[in-house]
């Protein structure tokens, strides 16, 4: 933000960026081939739905566009305590591709609509053999992604989050900023 | 880049433009107004003796300095000097369910806003309110207190919606701005204190020669000057805080796509602060600035051109617009 924008008191919304998001399902093959996490298949996309008919009408429509998908099953929406909005989709394990490619098209609606800014975040869940789940999260409004690996009773298992850190280097934009590792208690798809 | 619905409102930026140059004008006459005070004196006594001259130089030399050094530690400590007064405390994530919902809220505001996270404190006062103060996003508080995070009070997107108004406060750089605008009015009333007991003590040691009362009148003329000027940058300091206010509800509400959370958090927030016991009120009276709602709520008519926060009919008449904007179903 400029110098000006703070002097007059305006802040732009922060558009999001949807360029990175087709990184994942080449991370979800490096997470493969060097870890035991595999993608559980499903996906979600959360936002802050903004009140009126306009929103409204872009989240129906989305919901009833990702549904129709020949393989996926219907969307999942639900909101959390926080009232973002969250949409679930689920698809085969493997097919990460397409997992992306119906989370991007949340995306590029809400975006089309004018409401980019309302983007939160992405999560791609993962799970290992031992039944420990991961997030890969994407920051919209960054464009940079981050690993979440929730335990139970609200506590983060860090060391795996930084092991995962080293081994997804290379294949996306990771979140340098380790306070932006925002923790994302109890997300829907995860 | 796409395409967006988040105008901003050019009329209250036009506004706050206006404000901050009539600002600047009243400064610069009010240095202009001195220097042309003191050269016409010395001209008077055809640069003789100078007494009075160099009283005037010590008081504007000493008022500058104790100015403009309290507004510079106000600016550097601005966190501290707010968190000792409201008796906040920094709180982690960790530290309690009140905390660790504060948290999970600022942590998405910033998310969305993609802004560096400030620190979170909690001060244990049962006056629902919050402020956020600092001087940049890395060293910024964000303050709630115990009333407002009362979940029987204001729900988490209501609650969402005060933050919201706090951070964009850090994000205006308003701590910055109040500071610099406060700084010249600071220095004016130091003068006036300073003119005013060189009278009181000085006066009698003047003599009753012509040069010499044209002397004595100096000091009473630049007493009334910075009168003068204080009161025309007090009046101009507070409108263009209720401006700010006006800045980081928009801000606020269009940060979470919420500005009807926001507007009825307002109206529950000034509503209880009516009722709240006096001593509460003069306890939190000098945070004012930095506050969400102000503690002390001024009447209408002539009380607001001297308050600090816009009234709540304009605060929610600016809401309404701003969901209104949402809600139509074409962009521009």
């Amino acid at each position: 933000m400029g110098f000006l924008d703070a002097l007059l008191g305006r802040t732009k919304p922060v558009q999001a960026n949807l360029d990175e998001l087709f990184a994942l399902p080449n991370a979800a093959l490096t997470l493969e081939a060097s870890t035991d996490f595999r993608p559980t298949g499903s996906g979600s996309v959360c936002f802050r739905a903004a009140e009126g008919k306009a929103f409204s009408d872009i989240e129906k429509d989305v919901t009833e566009l990702l549904s129709m998908g020949k393989d996926s099953a219907p969307v999942q929406v639900t909101t959390d305590s926080y009232r973002f909005t969250w949409l679930v989709c689920k698809h085969s394990p493997d097919d990460a591709e397409g997992l992306v490619t119906d989370l991007h098209a949340v995306n590029s609606s809400l975006e089309a609509g004018g409401f980019g800014p309302q983007l939160l975040c992405t999560i791609m869940a993962f799970r290992d053999s031992g039944g420990r789940s991961l997030g890969i999260v994407y920051l919209y409004k960054r464009g940079t992604f981050y690993p979440f690996a929730p335990l139970s009773g609200q506590r983060r298992d860090n060391a795996l989050e930084l092991q995962i850190r080293g081994v997804l280097g290379a294949d996306l934009k990771i979140e340098r900023d380790l306070e932006r590792w925002m923790a994302i208690w109890g997300a829907p798809g995860l | 880049m796409a395409r967006t619905r988040y105008a901003s409102d050019p009329g209250l930026v036009a506004r706050m433009g206006a404000t901050m140059f009539l600002l600047g004008v009243v400064i610069a006459g009010f240095a202009t107004g001195l220097v042309y005070l003191i050269m016409w004196f010395s001209q008077a006594r055809h640069g003789g003796g100078g007494g009075a001259q160099l009283n005037v130089g010590a008081f504007i030399f000493f008022a500058a300095v104790i100015g403009i050094g309290s507004a510079l530690a106000s600016y550097y400590w601005s966190d501290k000097i707010a968190l000792a007064t409201s008796g906040a405390q920094l709180v982690g994530p960790n530290d309690g369910p009140e905390a660790r919902r504060l948290h999970e809220i600022v942590d998405r505001i910033c998310a969305m806003a993609d802004m560096p996270k400030p620190r979170v404190a909690i001060a244990p006062t049962s006056v629902p309110n919050a402020f956020a103060t600092g001087r940049n996003s890395k060293v910024a508080v964000v303050c709630a207190t115990r009333g407002i995070l009362d979940p029987n009070r204001l729900d988490n997107s209501e609650l969402e919606g005060v933050l919201a108004h706090e951070i964009s406060h850090v994000a205006h750089k308003d701590v910055a701005v109040m500071t610099i605008a406060s700084v010249v009015g600071i220095i004016a009333a130091l003068m006036v204190r300073f003119a005013f007991y060189s009278e009181l003590f000085g006066g009698g040691r003047r003599g009753g020669n012509g040069n010499n009362q044209s002397a004595a009148l100096l000091i009473p003329l630049v007493m009334a000057l910075s009168i003068v000027f204080y009161a025309v940058s007090f009046l101009l300091i507070r409108l263009l805080s209720r401006y700010r206010e006006l800045s980081a509800d928009r801000s606020g509400a269009l940060l979470t796509g919420q500005p009807s959370a926001l507007a009825s958090a307002l109206v529950k927030v000034t509503g209880d602060m009516g009722r709240i016991p006096t001593k509460d009120l003069r306890e939190a009276a000098h945070l004012n600035a930095f506050y969400f709602t102000p503690a002390l709520r001024p009447g209408d008519g002539l009380a607001t051109i001297f308050s600090t926060h816009p009234p709540l009919k304009r605060r929610l008449a600016q809401l309404e617009k701003i969901s209104d904007q949402l809600g139509q179903a074409a962009i521009r």
